[in-house]
Parts: C-alpha cells; sequence; structure tokens
C-alpha cells in the first residue's frame, strides 16, 4: 500500500487570527514536494500543524495520514504514525545526550505501542546503528555524546536534524528551511545526506526559499504559498522560477492572498512568539 | 515505674524526659556536663523568629515539638521495625563498613578487618564517645555551636544514634562506609555525624536518611561535622529522602585543611519542611570544597538552605552548585553566602543555583550574596529560575516522547550537569531513579 498524507481545506488561527486559509495537499509516499513562498505566507505553520504543535488551533478541515486522523492526535502520536519534521530552529535540550535522546525516540516511533518505561532497543545494537549512519552523514562520533544541540553551530543542529530524520526514518518528513544558515558546502552535503538516507523511502515536503537543497533532491511539485493558501502548484521549474525571479508573479497574479500576507506579515511582527518563519 | 518500664516508656522533651534520656546513656562525665548545659541554653533560647534572615522565608507556626517525644537510645529496638525502611546509594557497592540506625538506635554496626587494622573507627557515637573518648572529645561540637540556634541547642542536649568515622593518618579506604538513618512514623531521630580525616587520608562516605513510607511524619533534629586535615580528601553523600511529613532540622559544619579536598554532594527530596544551615571553612591554602546539591520537591515542601562558603586562607578554591526542580506548591529557599577574610588572597569562589518551576504554583527563592574583604580574588555567582519549556516539550514529542516522559528527561537533564560531576555511579543511579519515581505528568 502507498502512503498518502493528505491535508484538505485546512484552516488555522492563533489567538482568533487566521494564519491558514484552506490548504489543499496531498502527498504520497516516495514523493518529494517542494513548498516555496515569501516572508509569513505561513508555510512553517504548516509543517508545525502538521508536526502538532499545541500553540496553534485547527478551525477547519483535516490532516490524515492513510486511514488515520492525525488532528486526534498529540505530537508524539503523530511522530509514532510516521511525521518527522526537522525543524527550522532546533531546540536545546541541557544535558540530554543525543544518542539517549534518539535510542528513545527511535523504540518508541519504531514500537508505536510502547507504554512508558518498558525496554529501550538494546544499548549495543543501537550504538552500532547510530555509528553507522553517522559515518554515511560523515559526522564526528562525539556528536552522540554530546547534549541535544547544545552550543551546536546553525549547520551541525541541522545535521543533528538530518540524523534524527535517518534514524526515526518517518513515512512522510517535513524539512523546514534545512538549508538555512548554511553554507554552499554545508547545503549540498545536507542535500546529499538527505538523497542518500533515501528519500523514496519516504515522502518529503522540502519547505525552502532556495533551490540549493533541491539539486540532489528534485521536487515532483513545488507548491507556492501565498496569504495561508496554496495559490499555484507546478514541477521543480516552478521552483527555479521563484528561486530566479522571486515572488513578483505571484503577487501580482493573487492579490487578496497578497494582501492577506502582508496583514499576517504585521501581525507576527507584534507577536513574534510563534513567528516561525 | 521500674526503669526497664521507663524506658520503653517516650519521653517528652521537657526536663522530666530530658533527665530520663541522659540517664540512661552510658556516657562519659564531660559529655554529660555537656548535654546539660546544652538543655539548659534550649531552654534559655527563642525558637528563630523570622526577624533573622536566616528564617525570614520560614514558617515555624506548625511546629509543635509537644507533637514528638525524645528518642530512646537504650530501647530495645524490634529489628522487624528497620527492616522495612529502604536504603539506596549502597545498591551494588562492595562497602569497607556501614552503621545503620532507627530512630536514633543503632540497629547494626559493621566495618571489615582489613580497615579496623589499619586504625580506621566506625561506630554509633554515643558509645565511640566511651571507647575513643579522647579523640571524640576533641572534635565532638567543635565546630557545629550548640549555642547557635534553639534547634542546634536542644539537638546538642539530645543527639542520639549518630555515627562517628576516623580515618587514620595516610589510610586510603578505596571502599565507602554507608551510613544508612531510618525513622519510623512518627519517630524523632538526632543523629549527629562526626567524620575525621586525618592528613593525606581518604574516605568516602555515603549517608541516607529514609523513612518507613513516603507519607511518614517524624522530627529530624541533626547535625554533621565533618574535618578534612591537610593533604586528605572526602566525597560525602548525603541523600534526605524522609516521608513528606517529618520537621528536619540541621546544622552542617565542615572544615577543610591545606592542600584537602571535600566533595559533598546533597540531595534533598523528603521531608514537609527542612531547614539546613551549611558553612563549609576552608582553613588552609590549597583547601578545596566542592559542593552539588539536588532539590526536588513536590506537594507543600518546603526546603531551605543557608550555606555559606568561608575563605579564610589564601589560594583556596570553593564551587557550590545547587539545582532545584519543584513541582506541586512546594517551595524552596536558597541562601548562598561567600565570605573571603582580608588574610584569604588569590581566593576562586564560586556559587550557582538554578531553579526549574514544574508547576505555575511552585516557588524559589534565591539570594546569593558575597562579602569580600581580600582584594585579589575571583568569586562568581549567579542564579536562574525559569519555567519547564513548552517549545522543549513538544520538540520531544514531535520525535515520539510521551508528554510525561519528555518532563522526565527535561527534568534529568537539568540535573545532568550536577550528576556528571557525581562520580559514584550508585549515588548517580540512586538520584537518578528516586527523580524519575517523582516526575509528574505536566499540563
Amino acid at each position: 500500500m502507498t502512503h498518502v498524507l493528505k491535508i484538505e481545506n485546512l484552516h488555522v488561527s492563533v489567538e482568533d487570527k487566521p494564519i491558514l486559509r484552506g490548504v489543499n495537499l496531498t502527498m504520497r509516499h516516495g514523493e518529494t514536494h517542494a513548498l516555496m513562498g515569501p516572508n509569513g505566507s505561513g508555510k512553517s505553520t504548516l509543517g508545525l500543524v502538521i508536526a502538532g504543535h499545541p500553540g496553534y488551533e485547527v478551525t477547519q478541515g483535516s490532516i490524515t495520514l492513510d486511514d488515520a486522523d492525525l488532528l486526534e492526535m498529540e505530537a508524539d502520536g503523530r511522530a509514532r504514525a510516521g511525521i518527522f519534521m526537522a525543524f527550522q530552529r532546533p531546540i536545546t535540550i541541557p544535558g540530554v545526550k543525543m544518542a539517549d535522546f534518539l535510542r528513545h525516540a527511535a523504540t518508541n516511533v519504531r514500537r508505536p505501542d510502547r507504554k512508558e518505561g518498558e525496554e529501550l532497543i538494546p544499548m549495543r545494537e543501537f550504538r552500532k546503528e547510530l555509528k553507522d549512519k553517522m559515518e554515511q552523514l560523515r559526522m564526528d562520533p562525539e556528536f552522540a555524546r554530546r547534549y541535544v544541540n547544545d552550543g551546536f553551530s546553525g549547520g551541525e543542529m541541522k545535521r543533528a536534524e538530518i540524523l534524527q530524520l535517518a534514524m526515526l526514518q518517518p513515512k512522510f518528513a517535513i524539512l523546514d528551511e534545512t538549508d538555512s544558515g548554511l553554507d554552499a558546502d554545508a547545503v549540498r552535503l545536507a542535500s546529499a545526506s538527505i538523497a542518500e538516507i533515501g528519500r523514496e523511502k519516504m515522502g518529503l515536503l522540502i519547505i525552502t526559499h532556495h533551490d540549493k537543497l533541491l539539486e540532489h533532491n528534485p521536487p515532483q511539485y513545488t507548491h507556492v504559498m501565498l496569504g495561508g493558501r496554496i495559490v499555484e502548484t507546478g514541477g521543480v521549474e516552478l521552483a527555479h522560477e521563484l528561486y530566479s525571479q522571486g515572488y513578483e508573479r505571484i503577487r501580482a497574479a493573487y492579490p487578496e492572498a497578497e494582501r492577506a500576507n502582508q496583514e499576517m506579515l504585521n501581525e507576527e511582527l507584534a507577536d513574534a512568539s510563534l513567528a516561525s518563519e | 515505674m521500674t526503669p526497664s518500664e521507663l524506658q520503653s516508656q517516650p519521653q517528652n522533651f521537657d526536663n522530666q524526659g530530658f533527665s530520663a534520656f541522659r540517664d540512661q546513656l552510658r556516657e562519659p562525665e564531660w559529655l554529660r556536663v555537656a548535654r546539660a548545659d546544652a538543655w539548659q541554653t534550649f531552654l534559655s533560647l527563642d525558637w528563630p523568629s523570622r526577624k533573622s534572615e536566616e528564617w525570614m522565608r520560614s514558617d515555624l507556626r506548625a511546629f509543635k515539638l509537644d507533637q514528638f517525644h525524645m528518642p530512646r537510645p537504650t530501647a530495645v529496638v524490634d529489628h522487624e521495625h528497620g527492616a522495612g525502611i529502604p536504603h539506596w546509594l549502597d545498591e551494588g557497592v562492595e562497602l569497607a563498613g556501614g552503621i545503620a540506625t532507627v530512630d536514633g538506635v543503632c540497629v547494626a554496626s559493621r566495618l571489615s578487618d582489613r580497615w579496623s587494622q589499619r586504625g580506621v573507627l566506625l561506630g554509633d557515637l554515643s558509645e565511640m564517645a566511651s571507647d575513643a573518648e579522647a579523640i571524640v572529645r576533641k572534635y565532638l561540637f567543635g565546630i557545629v555551636r550548640p549555642e547557635q540556634d534553639r534547634f542546634s541547642a536542644l539537638h546538642a542536649a539530645t543527639f542520639s544514634g549518630g555515627h562517628f568515622v576516623y580515618v587514620p593518618r595516610g589510610v586510603c579506604l578505596d571502599q565507602p562506609i554507608h551510613l544508612s538513618v531510618g525513622m519510623t512514623d512518627g519517630g524523632t531521630d538526632t543523629g549527629h555525624t562526626l567524620i575525621v580525616i586525618e592528613s593525606g587520608a581518604e574516605a568516602t562516605v555515603l549517608h541516607e536518611s529514609n523513612s518507613c513510607s513516603a507519607s511518614a511524619k517524624g522530627l529530624h533534629l541533626g547535625a554533621v561535622e565533618i574535618v578534612v586535615k591537610p593533604g586528605g580528601h572526602l566525597r560525602y553523600v548525603n541523600l534526605q529522602d524522609w516521608g513528606r511529613s517529618v520537621w528536619h532540622f540541621a546544622h552542617q559544619r565542615a572544615t577543610v585543611d591545606r592542600d584537602a579536598s571535600l566533595q559533598w554532594t546533597i540531595a534533598a527530596l523528603g521531608s514537609r519542611f527542612a531547614q539546613v544551615s551549611q558553612k563549609v571553612s576552608l582553613v588552609g591554602p590549597g583547601a578545596d570544597c566542592q559542593v552539588n546539591g539536588v532539590l526536588f520537591t513536590q506537594d507543600q515542601q518546603q526546603l531551605t538552605y543557608n550555606t555559606l562558603q568561608h575563605h579564610e586562607a589564601p589560594s583556596c578554591r570553593s564551587d557550590f552548585l545547587y539545582k532545584a526542580a519543584l513541582q506541586d506548591k512546594s517551595r524552596t529557599v536558597w541562601r548562598g553566602m561567600i565570605e573571603v577574610d582580608p588574610l584569604a588572597q588569590r581566593t576562586d569562589g564560586y556559587q550557582r543555583n538554578d531553579n526549574l518551576l514544574l508547576s505555575e504554583h511552585a516557588r524559589s527563592d534565591s539570594i546569593p550574596g558575597l562579602e569580600i574583604q581580600a582584594d585579589d580574588v575571583r568569586c562568581t555567582h549567579g542564579s536562574t529560575s525559569g519555567k519547564i519549556d513548552e517549545e522543549l516539550i513538544f520538540y520531544a514529542q514531535s520525535r515520539g516522547f510521551t508528554r510525561k516522559e519528555a518532563a522526565r528527561m527535561i527534568v534529568t537533564g537539568f540535573f545532568q550537569q550536577i550528576f556528571d560531576r557525581i562520580t559514584i555511579d550508585s549515588v548517580r543511579d540512586a538520584l537518578g531513579q528516586a527523580i524519575a519515581r517523582q516526575v509528574r505528568e505536566y499540563q
């Protein structure tokens, strides 16, 4: 069976202010989708809502993974169902070693029925797997012993997110600006890493401003978001167009969405806490 | 009443009770006199008032001494009584020896021949006051002052079931000593711990206090005196996990001499109310003291720590790190002070207190302080208080952790900085497990 992630007519608000205004998106396992759009268009919000961030209120619409209603689940349920999000700004967890964090996470995700307190993946087995994956991603083994994202450089954080992606092997992964803050070499490495860990084994939603990350991971579909809606969908050529020519054409073609986008930008300035873009 | 009947009667904290208590002890005259003096001091003092800085945030109104009774030093303690009292720190550890007490009565004492042959002394303090009279007399109440307040006076008059640990010159104990202090429901413990590490000697002492049940009532009036002589090294771990209705009053003092070191780990999880006064004096050049404090509180617990790191000699280092995680309506108060005498040049002093508030209703007060009279010193202090970050919880949940697993991991991580400093596996494990057991689901 091919897994399907389906978003229908999704409306989302924060404190009664609409951010997403009817998003429709269907992804199949093995497909790569690029999600592009100017600042404030709602790209990161969409990612966070799929992942189950409790700060957003879904006022209308649905998100389903195969037959499962994701909106009924908390974030951990969605992770166990096969959703992964690589964060634009990964969170530091002081005092928790990367290896311990990932061992627990991998156990829960691979054994969705695991109850709290039940055994984790055997240490030896897990260490070997982690070591192999880190070698594959050309990461220093020391990484596993460091605290989660604590004192990591921007590039290290993003690579740590890719390592998590590799270890958790989700059905669908959202990569939120995994290329931002990286230099050209680092983007190439990240991009190659994603390809290497097997994008064909998952569905990828790549949120990006640039097209570099798409080089090794050419999207079958490119979606353009503006004012909380997907206003246009095309192939890989759309991604290249937006990258080289910007959003002027889009802004002009969808004046209503553009107005909403400007409003949201202003709102986000007032409330920086949830400004994820 | 016959004497044996008298012994089995619980005695109140009054003149008659004190006389009966003292008469049961077969102690040397100097100690009988010292107890009588301390009792007079107790009678002459008032309970500490909230006007004093150390007690400013402490509410003693619910404390009633007449709800408790004197320890019964020679009463035959039912060993079954002690059997149900847990202990954690000796798990999987090869020990040099140990002492176990219940309600201030020694129920077991053991020191392996290997160490007794080398002059190590370990035993019930009251007995050792006769058996090793000269040396006990030299140190007992040398640094804890009975007249400091009404609690220290009452302790000095009525201490019972304490510990004496003496490691002679140059002897390096490579196995820990375990002190297990137990209390029954409604019991009283007035244990006094006296540890003397002679020049060039080394030891590890694991000291823990547990009640027979998590909800147990009780009273602890305690004191710790630690003397580390030049070049001596002591690792001392003190785990307080009394029942949640125990009143805990403790005076803890240490002196660390030239080129000696003390690593002191404190974990406070239990009691309803704890008032601890901790002071370390660095009295010889090159002395080093590291204090690691872990406080984890819940329900309506209130734990107060007044700490003082006193630099009396030059070129000493002190490093106090207290971390508290608070849930429910619990409260912690930490008041730290670094005092540097005019002589104590090249002092390196550090103090820090971090608090993690796990509930809206928890409260932590953190009052760091410095009093520096030397000019060539480096002293730093700091404190932080913060709530558990919802974004951290979400991040962990997005990786498959349940909310509770995420909270537990975050709390454990919060304490990791201290665990990294604890080099004894059994202590790390015991603390980690105790904390994990108590973490609630946060909403």
